[in-house]
């Protein structure tokens, strides 16, 4: 088990070149957010919901410049009419979505976006692969940065609630 | 009663443009570009309602050297008004949001918007933390725009009160492999194809 597995997402970005790094923050992405803030080399833009980061990241794709949009699962059904930029315009959009509801959840709240995550973006033309142990997140964010810039689609990678550990709010 | 025509207040802020890029909202602000001119430099957006002023920061963080302007309506602005926020932040010195307001869907039979209700874009931008933010009402106002959309050193953000009624539709391509390739072209050279 490699309990670094965020610094392996983070040496992942930058041989992709990622420079622009828009995200709703989640607990299973801390680690590397500060990774991501301490890089001068990356724009870190912090969202007031998700969906901003779809459009703004095929702003960023028409300058030339290379993204990765950071959430939770449940971002993921707010972005999902935005979805349609990426499938109209052709363009790269990597998304790194850390699950909730997905193997352990307390919170119920947190279980119906969850269980829709992958069929919702799956319906909006979306690539999806999952990382549930730490020896596959490196292979799959990279091989989810490959499909979205080498073919030019939105593509997601899907943390596993087993990879991050389940939050507890205290009932461990 | 707004007596401003959105299509000579876009192509008054299109004069002359030079260099710039400019993003169009889904609908009315799409026609009024293109009417202006189909030309590279143009994304007009054929959907994404609320995805326009943030498709701008992604671009100016990536062309910090370019003026990006994004042109777009009432109704599109208010469906994602946290971008106003999230621009701010960012404080981008080189990008303008305009927004074309005539106070109604038109594109869907002329309903009224919350701007018809005294909604104020200007004051949701300017306490957003865009200090340059502005309502216009008048030929003048529209002329002082444009030079600052040119020349300001931080983000700029104007309300430009255009009268109500549509124009006759001039659609751009809709093809949106096309306006991606064709735009990146423009910004990046031939090389914008062979990107990795």
């Amino acid at each position: 088990m490699d309990p670094d597995w965020p610094d392996r997402i983070y040496e992942t970005l930058k041989v992709h070149a990622i420079t622009q790094v828009a995200l709703v923050p989640d607990a299973g992405h801390a680690r590397l957010i500060r990774r991501c803030i301490a890089d001068p080399a990356m724009r870190v833009v912090t969202l007031t919901t998700e969906e901003e980061g779809v459009a703004m990241l095929l702003g960023s794709w028409l300058g030339g410049a290379k993204g990765v949009l950071l959430m939770q699962s449940s971002g993921v059904g707010n972005c999902i009419n935005m979805l349609s930029l990426p499938v109209l315009h052709r363009a790269p959009l990597p998304m790194l979505v850390t699950m909730r509801g997905d193997f352990g959840e307390f919170n119920p709240a947190q279980v119906p976006m969850g269980n829709a995550t992958q069929p919702a973006l799956e319906a909006m033309g979306t690539l999806v692969r999952r990382a549930d142990t730490p020896e596959e997140v490196a292979p799959v964010v990279d091989a989810v940065l490959r499909l979205a810039f080498n073919t030019f689609r939105p593509t997601a990678a899907l943390l596993g609630q087993r990879l991050i550990g389940a939050k507890t709010f205290g009932k461990d | 009663m707004a007596t401003l025509d959105r299509r000579d207040v876009v192509r008054e802020l299109l004069r002359d443009r030079g260099e710039l890029l400019v993003v169009a909202g889904l609908g009315a602000s799409a026609w009024d570009i293109t009417a202006a001119g189909d030309v590279a430099q143009n994304f007009p957006l054929w959907g994404g309602m609320g995805g326009a002023a943030m498709l701008g920061l992604g671009l100016v963080l990536a062309q910090p050297a370019r003026r990006v302007l994004v042109i777009t309506g009432d109704g599109e602005m208010l469906m994602g008004l946290g971008a106003l926020c999230t621009i701010a932040v960012q404080k981008p010195a080189n990008l303008a949001v305009v927004v074309l307001d005539n106070e109604h869907y038109s594109e869907t039979g002329g309903q009224e918007t919350a701007t018809r209700h005294g909604v104020d874009l200007a004051a949701i931008a300017r306490g957003a933390g865009i200090a340059d933010a502005r309502q216009v009402t008048e030929a003048a106002g529209v002329a002082a725009l444009r030079q600052d959309i040119h020349a300001s050193a931080a983000p700029l953000f104007a309300v430009v009160k255009v009268a109500a009624g549509n124009h006759p539709l001039v659609l751009p391509p809709r093809e949106g492999a096309y306006l991606t390739a064709r735009f990146r072209e423009a910004v990046l050279g031939p090389a914008a194809h062979h990107q990795l």
